[in-house]
Parts: structure tokens; C-alpha cells; sequence
């Protein structure tokens, strides 16, 4: 259901049965212990990157990895991290909410109106619509990024915001969990009664059906966001003036320059840290909203 | 589902709404789809010729024919990045999905404890970009910072970078597929699990007998995104590039397309990588969607929906 599902109620007398004890408690530590190993190697990147941003660039160096500085590190790698090219990096952070906000945010909204009218209307050219949706699932976007670049760049208009969000607003999988979601959430009867009371097409997308759709369209919005706060081929090339970079292609480049500095890397792994910080917030805060369990196209 | 569209349709078949409804899709689908593949597709039949004779110096565009697709062809170097990719794709594929279902089949274990906790610390990664993943990564490969031994052990090396290279991808990607698969477990009622608890099955036996029977599907389409995912390898070992000598600038195919289309400034031959690329591309993932359809029953993203 989502990331955060309730507790499956005791299934069985049979599990809960308190015979042999010693040895289920004991087949209950080994999951349990291999669990955690999963959690340590997944935590151990961010945890490591969170004690090296409080260390000042000689105790970097120089100080046991694992012992965290309490000196001003910390407050110092943030205040260097802002000044260096005149806070060009909390640009980037900015830019970085800009494109995957405004970007998933129309393309959920072109997703649902799609994945709408693929489920709920007959037209003609609906089926090879959806074909052609589905083929483009199978094509990464990524693979399209430097065709988009030259047919942009002979148009003019690359090294803008409009260059990485328009490639990023068709998007296939999200037409493709739209129509899913349309089809098994707005019933046709709801549709029928309107039309009987004589309310127009358009108001029975915009009032029952997108209102419907609701907790699936938020899915398919994280979803996208996360492609678009996460894609780097595409504004890699896209954008070529450092204040219009998102957060990946600025640290990127931060460590470009920094390769042959090392006193660089403290900006670098300071800047990773923050960049890391919002994304992590949004997630454990939208998580009760998110359904998982759409992403296979299963639905109840 | 099929039968109401068809009940319905005809009335509703009046309404323009549909068309509109479709037309923002289309249009992008036109312009940032099918025009960037066609005008790709223009660019890899022509080429740049430094103008000699009359003209002099400068250079001038003139039809190539298939040439840049016979040096596609003929570039041993694209071949190598190629087999780079598919030797990075081997290890994140299998490790991916074999992690993700192992971790998924323990939350699921009814004594296993701290699951919310470890659910939680495996899925976050999901929300690090590649980009920066590479860079936690690669400070901790990195001899002069690394946590993790990179004084001794060289995690730049040039065999060990394919595992460093597939380490990341796999850090990054185990906990979707971990929660996708956990999900379809939690959706299976738990009676299904009491004639095999009767007949004294184990709980390892009836997780990797019946629970992984049942959630199939969910195992097909987590092995579909991770294949697409590995053959678009390209972030994490750009980015580690600047760090490693052991990684070119043409290390797996997309780089190759970058370095050729900004470094080289070839357009015409990346359009051509790019064409063939993505032809290959699309054919691979058609025939794995349609494997992992067959194999696993799958409801995949090419799957039932398409009919």
C-alpha cells in the first residue's frame, strides 16, 4: 500500500503458537540481523558524508573517518559552500525544486488527462495512441538527451529553464499508470449519472474524475519528480550557464573543478549533504500518500 | 473494463473532449519524441567535410549515405564500451533484483524485528540522484578519505571498478524494488500460507516456494526497469571519471555519444550512436518485456494492459 504498511494482523493460531520457542526466536534473529546489515550499507554513504561535513578541509584529511569534528566545521563548510560564486549552489538547489516541481507537476497533469481519456472514451487512433505510449516506456528518455539537444540547439533554445523541463513533460509510464488508475477508480455508472443531470464532458473529468484519480496522480507526481530532481544527462547538456544548473550537474561540475584541489572537496561533500537533506524531508513526509502498490499496475 | 468502454464509448463519442484531453501528449510526444529521433536520424546521414579545391579552407554538410553507420559499426571502441556496460548490467541486474526480493521477503517474515526501521534505511537511497550517490560513493572509494579501506584496496582499479561502478547502482536501486516487491506480498491474504503451514512447511520453504511463486509478476517488472536502468548506465561512472584513471571518457556507450557530440564535436556520428543505440535499446527491452511476460505471467508494463 504505501512504503509505511500497517502491520498485517496475526495470521494464524499456528504462527502464534508458543511451542518450540527457543528455536522460533531463533530463525527470528537471523532475518532480523540481515535486515539491518541491508539498513547499515544503505546508511553508511549518507552517515559518512554527515560526519565529514563537519570537519574543516585539513581535518579531512587528517582526523579517524568515523569520529565526527565538533569544532565549526560544520557552520564553516556551509558558510564557504554559500559564498563560493556568490551562492551559486543555493541556485542550484532552487533550480533543482524548479524543474522537478514545475515539471512533474504539468506532466502529472498531462499524464491524467491522457491516461483519462485512453480509459474512459473510444476515439479513433485510441489504440495506436496507447501503443505508442507503451513502446515509449521501453525507450529510456535518457537515450533521446542529446537528440533533443541538437534538434533544440538548431531551434536556439537550449541553455534555458524551457530546455529541461519540456523534454521531461511526456511522460509514458505516467500515461500508462494513469489509464490503469482511471479505469479501476472512476466508475462508468458515476460518468452515466452526470451526463443524465446534463453536466458537460470536460466538468466530468475536472470534477469526478481528476478528484478521483487524486491519490494515484500524487504517486505518478513523485514519481516524475524524482525523475526529473534526479536526471542529469539531459540538463548536462542542455544548460551551459552555471546558474541555470540543477543540483546535479553544479555539484557534478563542483567536483570537475575540484579534482586536482582537494580543497574543493569539503564544498563538495557539504553541497552533497544539503542537496541530499529536502529530497529525504519530502519523502518521509509525503510517504502516507504515496501507493507503491500502483507502480506494478496492481490495484484492489 | 473492456466491456464498458465499449457500452459507453459510442455515446460519449460525440464530445470532443477526448482529442483534447490526448492533444498536450501528442504534441510532445511529436516534438520532444519523433522530431528529435527524425532529426537524429537526418543528422547521421550527413557529414562534415573540410572543404578542399576552389573553397579552400572551412567546411561544408554533404549527404554521407550509411558511412557514419559503417564507422558505427566499425568502432571497436563503441563495441568495447558496449560489452563495459553489459559487464557492469550483469552484476547490478541479478544483485538488484535477488537483493531486493531477499530484503523484501524478510520484512514479510512474521518475528522479524526493527522492519519499519530498515524498510525506511533501505528505500532512502531511492531518493539520491545518481549523480550524488557517485559522489558519497566515491569519497569513500577514494584512498585519501575512504572510511572503507581504499588505502589497500584499489576500488579504482581496473577490474574492481566494474564492481565499484555496479556498487553504487545497486545501493541506489535495491530499495524501490525491495518495496515494490514487499508490496505485492503484503496485498497476498495470509490464508494462502495455512495449507502449507498444515502440511509443516517451513517458513524458509513457503517464502521461497510459495511467496516468490505468487509475486512473479512484480519480480518480471522490477527485472524489466532494472535491465532498462543498467543500459542506460551512464552517471555513475561519468561522474566517477574525473576520479579514476581506470574509467575513460567513452567508458560505456552514452559516454561514448557525449564525448563524440561535445568533446569531438561530431554531431553527425553521435546521431548515428544515437540512433543505433536506441534501436538497440528498444529491441532489448521488447524482448525482456516479452520474456519476463512469458516466464513469470507477468503484468508488466508491456503486459495485459495492452490488449
Amino acid at each position: 500500500m504505501t512504503i509505511d504498511t500497517p502491520t498485517r494482523p496475526i495470521a494464524s493460531p499456528v504462527t502464534v503458537a508458543r511451542t518450540g520457542r527457543p528455536r522460533r526466536s531463533r530463525t527470528a534473529l537471523l532475518p532480523t540481523a540481515v535486515l539491518l546489515l541491508g539498513a547499515v550499507y544503505c546508511l553508511v554513504p549518507t552517515l559518512w558524508i554527515l560526519i565529514a561535513s563537519t570537519k574543516s578541509r585539513s581535518e579531512l584529511f587528517s582526523t579517524a573517518t568515523y569520529l565526527p569534528s565538533f569544532g565549526s566545521g560544520l557552520v564553516d563548510n556551509i558558510a564557504d559552500l554559500s559564498s563560493y560564486d556568490s551562492g551559486v549552489f543555493w541556485h542550484w538547489m532552487l533550480n533543482s525544486f524548479l524543474y522537478a516541481g514545475v515539471g512533474g507537476f504539468v506532466a502529472t497533469a498531462v499524464s491524467a488527462a491522457t491516461g483519462y481519456a485512453i480509459a474512459k472514451y473510444r476515439f479513433r487512433g485510441r489504440s495506436l495512441l496507447f501503443n505508442t505510449i507503451l513502446a515509449g516506456v521501453l525507450l529510456p528518455q535518457v537515450v533521446l538527451a542529446v537528440p533533443q539537444y541538437l534538434l533544440l540547439a538548431r531551434v536556439g533554445i537550449t541553455d534555458s529553464y524551457a530546455a529541461v523541463i519540456l523534454p521531461q513533460l511526456f511522460n509514458p509510464y505516467g500515461i500508462y499508470l494513469c489509464r490503469i488508475y482511471a479505469a479501476a477508480s472512476v466508475p462508468d455508472s458515476l460518468l452515466d449519472a452526470g451526463r443524465m443531470d446534463g453536466a458537460s464532458e470536460w466538468r466530468m473529468f475536472s470534477a469526478i474524475g481528476l478528484r478521483l484519480m487524486a491519490p494515484g496522480l500524487i504517486t505518478v507526481f513523485l514519481l516524475q519528480f524524482i525523475v526529473i530532481w534526479n536526471n542529469f544527462l539531459l540538463p548536462f547538456v542542455m544548460v551551459t550557464s552555471d546558474d541555470k544548473f540543477p543540483l546535479t550537474v553544479g555539484l557534478y561540475s563542483l567536483l570537475r573543478h575540484g579534482a586536482n584541489q582537494a580543497s574543493l572537496y569539503s564544498l563538495v561533500i557539504t553541497g552533497t549533504l544539503l542537496s541530499v537533506i529536502p529530497v529525504i524531508a519530502l519523502f518521509l513526509s509525503l510517504q502516507r500518500y504515496w501507493r507503491i502498490d500502483l507502480v506494478t499496475g496492481g490495484l484492489k | 473494463m473492456a466491456t464498458s468502454i465499449s457500452r459507453r464509448g459510442r455515446r460519449a463519442g460525440h464530445s470532443r473532449l477526448p482529442y483534447l484531453l490526448v492533444l498536450p501528449a501528442i504534441l510532445l510526444l511529436l516534438l520532444f519524441v519523433v522530431a528529435p529521433g527524425g532529426y537524429a536520424l537526418f543528422l547521421s546521414f550527413q557529414q562534415r567535410k573540410v572543404g578542399g579545391g576552389l573553397l579552400g579552407s572551412g567546411s561544408r554538410t554533404v549527404f554521407a549515405g550509411l558511412d557514419n553507420y559503417s564507422t558505427v559499426i566499425h568502432d571497436t571502441e563503441l563495441w568495447h564500451s558496449l560489452l563495459r556496460m553489459l559487464l557492469v548490467g550483469a552484476i547490478t541486474v541479478p544483485a538488484t533484483v535477488l537483493l531486493a526480493l531477499l530484503f523484501a521477503l524478510l520484512l514479510d517474515t512474521a518475528r522479524a524485528r526493527l522492519t519499519r526501521f530498515a524498510r525506511l534505511a533501505i528505500f532512502l537511497p531511492y531518493a539520491v540522484p545518481g549523480v550524488i550517490a557517485t559522489l558519497l560513493w566515491g569519497f569513500l572509494y577514494l584512498p585519501a578519505t575512504s572510511p572503507i579501506g581504499g588505502q589497500h584496496l584499489d576500488y579504482f582499479g581496473s577490474s574492481m571498478v566494474y564492481v565499484s561502478v555496479a556498487n553504487i547502482a545497486v545501493w541506489g536501486a535495491v530499495g524501490f524494488n525491495m518495496v515494490v516487491m514487499y508490496t505485492s506480498l503484503r496485498a497476498l491474504p495470509p490464508e494462502i500460507y495455512e495449507a502449507a503451514r498444515i502440511d509443516g512447511a517451513s517458513e524458509l520453504q513457503i517464502a521461497l516456494r510459495v511467496k516468490v511463486a505468487l509475486i512473479r509478476p512484480a519480480i518480471a517488472m522490477c527485472t524489466l526497469f532494472t535491465v532498462l536502468a543498467a543500459l542506460q548506465l551512464f552517471n555513475e561512472p561519468n561522474t566517477l571519471q574525473p576520479l579514476s584513471n581506470a574509467i575513460s571518457l567513452t567508458w560505456v556507450p552514452l559516454m561514448k555519444i557525449y564525448t563524440d557530440a561535445f568533446v569531438d564535436s561530431d554531431i553527425h556520428l553521435a546521431a548515428a550512436t544515437s540512433v543505433v543505440f536506441a534501436a538497440g535499446i528498444l529491441a532489448v527491452s521488447v524482448v525482456v518485456g516479452r520474456l519476463a511476460q512469458t516466464w513469470w505471467g507477468a503484468a508488466g508494463a508491456a503486459g495485459k494492459e495492452g490488449r
